[in-house]
């Protein structure tokens, strides 16, 4: 005969509590920001545009991949892409310095917690907001997105680059330091060799960002892509929005796979 | 070493392939500005326009503003939380669903695969825009761009945490007779769970930043004020917005990194 | 040629890493220094360098003190002390005649040795190097296609780029295998005689200093507790004398032992 054994059951009021404010604070939060939204009467005229949208997308407007011309699909998908290149390739070069202040081993720990600072604000700032700046500076067009996209990729770049450099095995900056090398030698004869495959990949791996980025600062007139795109969906074009969507989602795609299969051979 | 040294005479080194690479990639640098009509000159000259411009911005905001932009504010911080809340929901069997060591069924896991590449090809601006054609004006069309952008990033970040754990721990349930149900309960939620809630958070910070924009085009939020006064040219009140925008996006940033940290 | 006057290291956290520690070291000696980790020995070296500078005392290197130097003046010393790590401490992304000539950068203009314009007298220091540490045939290899032996063998090169007056090394063979550890240290002592080169090296094998030093110097704690010139040493005792220096029996990984 075996005897029943009895274990106490678990009882941790402070565990249940904090459970109970966790899920329950969780939903409450949910609730609170969903009765905001306004669900109006939608549903009615949704119904006839997502047929339209649908149609666009099956029947897509291919005359407009064909036209060459400036007012032509391919010429803004290639100026989308140029831009996202451009601002890209800038903002790597601005992030290097901008990643030095930023890493303990390089300016100590002081200095480069005001670096992360400056780095955490510059990635806050929403690309689009620097974009109409820009446009208000040097005027609309791709001019404007690529200084957007370069000066806010900063914000990644540096933030990752900064990374690689506090990882970094030190040892080459005390040999070339104990050759007598000064400071600018040790950035450039062992240091940035040393992280240089790094940075490559993160720049590539915020191109395939940019591209997707350029794309929509057309909307607000920096050139690309986007400015078409919009002016087809308010006017209700849809199926210019269908070629449109379709090639971009291609072109990401692809440049998506060939980046991806670059950055796996650097590191 | 005395008397006289002779010259050492060494092969050149064959670098044709590296310098193809570095002049292939400076040409595509190069003509990447060039086509974009970038003249690095005529930006130069404009800075000082951009100057002012800055500093009427925000040197001299309109603070008196302030009140007639919290609702905004709060509209944007309510769609970002409704849209991760939803887009997490989703994402999560679509994950369990897109993982290759699960199911295992190329029939279900391609497709979705597909499906999430291009929900993230399209940036949520677009897909706000083209809800609002169909839905109207309004945070419910930004909801719906957030949900469809955020169920795209979660999915894929979680179904690469579940293609990446311990099998040892599925195979340990599998020799003791468990179904699916039972594995991913016991195996895979358990190991999962913290990095994606923690890829949640990620995706609320992302939304935060996305939804104040979305406005721009209609679909609700802060977004919508800030258009309002650009086009009316209230720089003043435009800098304000960016501002308090700034501050509530980088507090929100710093809570939400600092819970990411707890989790993993 | 390198003097330590009165010399006392205390780190940031407190260690105190060496006590008024006194050294003298003439033109051409090859000194060993051994003793546990932690007893001071890497930091000794890298005073001689400024790596690390001096909390109290003197360092004097050729005629120069070298602690609180800075400048042009730090750069002239360092050019002449060419120094060697456990770890190679090779760029391995760039050749291995790029990094051999990194020993060259302080004899040239910062603009030059950043855009990697070396002059043509400059390569052929880096080759004659190269040639005497019989690596000259992979002067265009990759650094990272070379075996560890291969790239201390570099370091070595690098060094002698220099045209050095002092050469440190900071534990240079604990990383290789017992063939290659001979093989490096035989460059090192053929350098030191050939060259009249003041060597100093960090050793991990006890056994080592007997074989390659002129003298042994043991530290302890901080302080040198042990230092004597190869004729003096009793080989046949040395083991049981390093056993004061280390404070405990000598253990198997410390000791090279013979290869058949």
């Amino acid at each position: 005969m075996t005897d029943r054994i009895l274990v106490p059951k678990e009882r941790n009021p402070l565990r249940t509590l904090y459970n109970i404010l966790n899920y329950g604070g969780l939903a409450a939060l949910v609730l609170w920001s969903s009765s905001g939204i306004q669900y109006l009467g939608i549903m009615q005229t949704a119904r006839g545009t997502l047929e339209a949208i649908l149609r666009g997308f099956i029947l897509p407007d291919v005359a407009y991949l064909a036209n060459w011309t400036k007012d032509g699909l391919p010429y803004a998908i290639v100026e989308t892409v140029a831009i996202s290149i451009a601002g890209t390739f800038a903002s790597a070069l601005l992030s290097i310095p901008v990643a030095l202040l930023a890493s303990q081993n390089i300016v100590g720990p002081r200095v480069s917690k005001l670096g992360k600072v400056i780095v955490t604000a510059v990635r806050t700032f929403p690309e689009l907001i620097l974009a109409l700046i820009f446009i208000s500076v040097v005027g609309p067009g791709a001019p404007a997105g690529i200084l957007a996209i370069g000066i806010h990729s900063i914000g990644m770049l540096a933030k990752l680059f900064s990374e690689a450099i506090e990882s970094m095995d030190m040892g080459v900056k005390e040999a070339l330091d104990s050759c007598g090398a000064t400071p600018m030698e040790v950035l450039f004869r062992a240091m940035l060799p040393e992280v240089a495959p790094e940075f490559i990949s993160y720049t590539l791996y915020r191109f395939e960002i940019n591209v997707r980025a350029a794309s929509t600062l057309g909307l607000v007139g920096a050139g690309g892509i986007g400015a078409p795109l919009i002016f087809a969906i308010r006017n209700r074009a849809w199926s210019r929005v269908g070629i449109i969507m379709i090639v971009m989602v291609i072109v990401v795609t692809v440049i998506d796979l060939v980046s991806g299969r670059l950055r796996k051979k650097l590191v | 070493m005395s008397g006289p040294v002779e010259r050492i005479v060494v092969p050149k080194p064959n670098h044709l392939r590296r310098n193809l690479i570095i002049l292939g990639v400076t040409a595509l640098i190069v003509g990447s500005a060039w086509f974009a009509g970038f003249d690095l000159g005529r930006i130069l000259l404009n800075l000082r326009k951009g100057g002012r411009l800055l500093g009427r911005m925000f040197l001299r905001p309109d603070w008196a503003y302030t009140p007639r932009i919290v609702d905004p504010l709060l509209e944007t911080v309510k769609m970002s939380i409704v849209g991760t809340f939803w887009g997490a929901i989703l994402a999560f069997p679509t994950a369990v669903f897109a993982a290759n060591n699960f199911i295992k069924n190329p029939w279900i896991a391609q497709p979705l695969r597909v499906i999430l590449n291009i929900t993230r090809s399209i940036p949520a601006m677009v897909m706000a825009s083209v809800f609002v054609a169909v839905f109207g004006i309004g945070a419910f069309s930004g909801v719906m761009a957030l949900v469809i952008f955020t169920f795209g990033l979660i999915s894929k970040l979680t179904f690469e945490s579940i293609e990446a754990i311990d099998q040892g721990q599925v195979e340990a349930l599998q020799a003791v007779g468990a179904n699916k149900p039972n594995i991913l309960r016991y195996a895979i939620v358990p190991q999962i769970l913290p990095q994606f809630l923690s890829y949640t958070l990620y995706g609320f910070e992302i939304n935060v930043r996305a939804a104040a924009v979305l406005g721009y085009v209609g679909a609700g939020g802060i977004g919508q004020i800030f258009e309002q006064n650009l086009a009316w040219r209230n720089f003043d009140r435009v800098g304000l917005i960016i501002i308090i925008s700034f501050f509530v996006v980088l507090v929100i940033d710093l809570a939400s990194s600092a819970m990411r940290r707890k989790l993993v | 040629m390198i003097q330590f006057t009165n010399v006392s290291k205390t780190y940031p956290n407190g260690v105190q890493a060496l006590k008024g520690v006194n050294l003298t070291i003439e033109k051409g000696e090859f000194v060993a220094i051994l003793g546990l980790s932690g007893a001071g020995k890497s930091t000794l070296l890298r005073l001689i360098n400024q790596l690390i500078d001096t909390t109290e005392g003197e360092v004097v290197v050729n005629g120069v003190v070298v602690n609180k130097a800075a400048g042009k003046t730090l750069r002239n010393i360092r050019r002449q002390i060419g120094m060697i790590f456990q770890g190679f401490n090779i760029v391995k992304r760039m050749s291995v005649l790029a990094n051999v000539l990194s020993g060259r950068v302080a004899y040239n203009p910062t603009w030059r040795t950043v855009l990697g314009l070396f002059p043509e007298e400059d390569k052929q220091i880096a080759y004659r190097a190269l040639k005497r540490v019989d690596i000259l045939e992979k002067v265009h290899t990759r650094a990272s296609e070379l075996s560890g032996g291969q790239q201390q063998r570099v370091a070595i090169a690098r060094a002698l780029a220099q045209e050095p007056l002092v050469m440190l090394a900071d534990e240079p063979v604990a990383s290789l295998d017992p063939v290659t550890t001979i093989q490096v240290m035989d460059y090192l002592k053929k350098i030191n005689r050939e060259d009249g080169i003041t060597t100093v090296a960090n050793l991990h094998h006890v056994d080592l200093a007997l074989k390659y030093a002129t003298r042994v110097v043991g530290i302890r704690a901080g302080t040198i507790v042990y230092d004597k010139p190869m004729k003096d040493i009793d080989t046949g005792n040395f083991l049981h004398e390093m056993e004061q220096v280390y404070g405990r029996r000598i253990h198997a990984d410390e000791v090279l032992g013979d290869e058949e």
